[in-house]
């Protein structure tokens, strides 16, 4: 089972790499359509033993809305805007990707400066975690185009859900379902921001959006 | 009953979709405002029954804080009546710009303000952690579409500031929830639930450097909502582009429900012993919002932006205020109610003068004393108000924060406090006093129409829009002179529960 956990978290972090890599717009947003169904297994092979009910239906939901609604709604999003790359982005791919190898190197070293209470199943869980939530955050201040950054918000929180797996403690079903259905409502409304965006000035540059300052 | 204050408003928010006739809507919207200030009264007069578990219960700083959503909530939706008939609901050209524009359906609009009272409600009420964050990130998702009311592209640039800034931000407090999660894990099989009172209860056990890191990602999480600079930059576009009702609210009731979100986090630390740690973070980050406050308020010359930076300054002081600690808790806690009010009648009289002068400009704008000679008058008596000087509400909760910092011996805190007050007190006495004096000038070429002139007039101006913010201007006034003492009783328990009394 360690080596099945092992081998799901790499592929989590080449994701993000993925993601800092690409330049089509809906290569990024299946690459977190990826991620996500990804982060929905992670649960079901870190567990104990016996796989209770409430944490296939939780990975069940998550499958769903993080791998198949979020990406429905992002690239209908995308199919009606007129962008379809991410144009030089403040940093460019080649310096994204070193910036996120340097990330991976420091989230490691964060991680094992960490203490938790509780021994996890996989040490590396915690240095996933926060590497993901580093790329999604790079990805918001990096990129310009509208869509790119719902995308680092998602990542972000990917990242942050990866963190809540390793601990032993579940919050309630209740809490959980809460917390997924206030993202699903972001995601849902910015697309519509998006949307009206696009209509408003003909693209999806945030750099663009400048009349309001001091 | 906790439950009844919560359903009210969401349900009454889906009814909203189906009525058709805008007068029942309207109605609908006063009754639900009437009825949840009641229920609220009630709560003040006989604290209810703890709901789902102790999920939902009312101690005094909920108590406090939904007291004010509830009384501010009420005000507003009167102005609401009056501003959603003067209404042009066609395409109209904008003030600033000059481009053709509509408003979003009203069904939508109230759908929208309803849920957003519910979620407000439902922060104030809360006592789990995740549940607290549930409705934190809710009240962004639903006042998103009241930024959004004129559709216009300024309007549109600051939803999308605020969606992604406050979402961003709310991510990290959630973050900060899973710390303090481990911080509650004690051993493999033996959690502490994420309940305020079981915290506080095992608050000596938790681990304390997760518990430090889950304060700081929660101070900087929810600090973002409550716009402490750094982390302020979507609110004076937010504040400035929404409609004057929404600006009142996103100002007088949301700010504060991010505020006591932060003190929630607060109260578990100073039970674990913590408290100086939480404290010096929120002197500092207090500081820095008046600063930036008041850099941003000399020459300032959008006067809702002016507005939206006194908002900053004064979520500086609530937060230097709980900082200080020991005798300012209380003057933080009556700094939040004199701010709610006095910040919700500005921002309702600076509707007026938007109304009437179509601009927004500190530098054309001049004699609205003699245009709109009410709202004119309550313009000026609101920003006295607002700098705190006697005999309004400010003045008395500022000057107990100044003694207490003096009586620690925190004199450079002191200071700084009131260098920065003076320098406000100076930028926004040069612009209030330049637009309310001399001549008239800045109106709109054409005569400005008066599609309101059915109802009743008050000095030349509609009832509905000079009352509710005279309501407000009285409540400043009386907090200023004397505090009754139901409302004394639950400032001092707010102030002893956060540890700062």
């Amino acid at each position: 089972m360690e080596l099945w956990i092992d081998i799901l978290i790499v592929l989590l972090i080449l994701t993000n790499l993925k993601l800092m890599g690409s330049s089509r717009l809906s290569a990024c947003i299946r690459v977190v359509a990826l991620q996500g169904i990804l982060l929905g297994i992670l649960p079901l092979i870190a567990g104990h033993g016996q796989i209770p009910f409430r944490v296939m239906l939780l990975s069940a939901i998550t499958i769903a809305v993080k791998g198949m609604v979020f990406p429905w709604l992002l690239l209908r999003a995308l199919r009606t805007s007129n962008a379809r790359r991410e144009m030089e982005p403040f940093i460019g791919y080649s310096t994204s990707m070193l910036l996120s190898v340097g990330l991976i190197g420091l989230a490691i070293w964060m991680g094992g400066r960490l203490p938790l209470p509780v021994p996890l199943k996989s040490p590396l869980v915690v240095p996933l975690a926060l590497f993901t939530i580093m790329t999604g955050l790079l990805a918001i201040i990096s990129r310009r185009k509208a869509i790119t950054q719902v995308l680092g918000y998602l990542v972000m929180e990917n990242g942050i859900y990866a963190f809540g797996l390793t601990l032993a403690q579940k919050e309630p079903m209740l809490i959980e379902l809460g917390t997924l259905l206030d993202v699903f409502m972001a995601v849902f409304v910015m697309g519509i921001t998006i949307f009206h965006i696009n209509r408003e000035f003909d693209h999806i540059d945030t750099d663009l959006l400048t009349t309001l300052r001091d | 009953m906790i439950l009844t204050l919560i359903l009210l408003p969401v349900v009454a928010a889906i009814a909203m979709l189906g009525i058709r006739p805008a007068a029942v809507r309207r109605c609908l919207l006063i009754v639900v405002a009437a009825a949840h200030a009641i229920l609220t009264a009630c709560a003040w007069v006989n604290l209810p029954a703890p709901a789902l578990d102790g999920w939902l219960l009312l101690d005094a700083p909920g108590l406090l804080f939904l007291g004010i959503t509830s009384a501010l909530f009420l005000v507003v939706s009167l102005y609401a009546l009056g501003y959603l008939s003067r209404e042009d609901w066609g395409k109209r050209q904008d003030f600033e710009e000059g481009f053709l524009f509509t408003n979003s359906r009203e069904s939508v609009f109230l759908c929208c303000l309803l849920l957003f009272l519910g979620m407000m409600t439902l922060v104030t009420v809360s006592q789990h952690f995740g549940l607290i964050w549930v409705a934190v990130e809710a009240t962004t998702l639903t006042s998103a579409p009241l930024i959004y009311f004129h559709r216009h592209r300024r309007s549109l640039e600051a939803t999308w500031k605020y969606i992604m800034i406050c979402s961003v931000g709310i991510a990290l407090a959630l973050l900060g929830n899973f710390f303090l999660a481990v911080a509650s894990t004690l051993s493999e099989n033996n959690h502490v639930p994420m309940l305020v009172s079981n915290l506080i209860q095992s608050a000596p056990q938790l681990h304390i450097l997760w518990l430090k890191a889950a304060f700081l990602f929660l101070l900087v999480g929810y600090g973002t909502k409550l716009g402490l600079a750094p982390m302020h930059t979507w609110l004076p576009d937010a504040h400035s582009e929404s409609p004057s009702v929404i600006s009142a609210l996103l100002s007088g009731a949301l700010l504060n429900c991010a505020f006591l979100a932060i003190l929630r986090v607060q109260q578990v630390c100073v039970a674990a012993g913590q408290g100086a740690f939480g404290q010096d973070l929120m002197v500092g980050f207090g500081l820095f919002s008046m600063l930036i406050a008041a850099a941003f308020i000399l020459r300032q010359a959008d006067f809702k932006r002016m507005l939206a930076y006194s908002s900053v300054e004064h979520v500086g002081i609530l937060s230097l205020g709980v900082g200080i600690g020991a005798g300012a808790g209380y003057g933080a806690m009556l700094h939040a109610v004199n701010h709610s009010f006095t910040k919700g009648m500005l921002f309702l009289v600076a509707g007026n003068i938007l109304a009437a002068y179509h601009n927004k400009s500190t530098r054309d704008i001049k004699g609205v004393l003699t245009v709109l000679p009410i709202s004119g008058i309550l313009w000026v008596a609101g920003f006295l108000a607002i700098i705190g000087s006697p005999p309004f509400g400010i003045f008395l909760s500022e000057l107990t924060i100044l003694k207490a910092a003096l009586d620690q011996g925190q004199f450079v805190v002191a200071i700084c406090y009131l260098l920065l007050l003076s320098i406000i007190f100076i930028g926004m006495a040069t612009i209030v006093f330049q637009m309310s004096q001399g001549r008239p000038a800045g109106l709109p070429a054409e005569a400005a129409t008066n599609p309101d002139s059915s109802s009743f007039l008050i000095g030349g101006e509609s009832a509905l829009a000079v009352i509710p913010p005279m309501i407000l201007c009285a409540v400043i006034l009386i907090l200023g002179v004397y505090i009754p003492l139901p409302l004394q009783h639950v400032l001092k328990q707010a102030a002893v529960t956060i540890g700062a009394y």
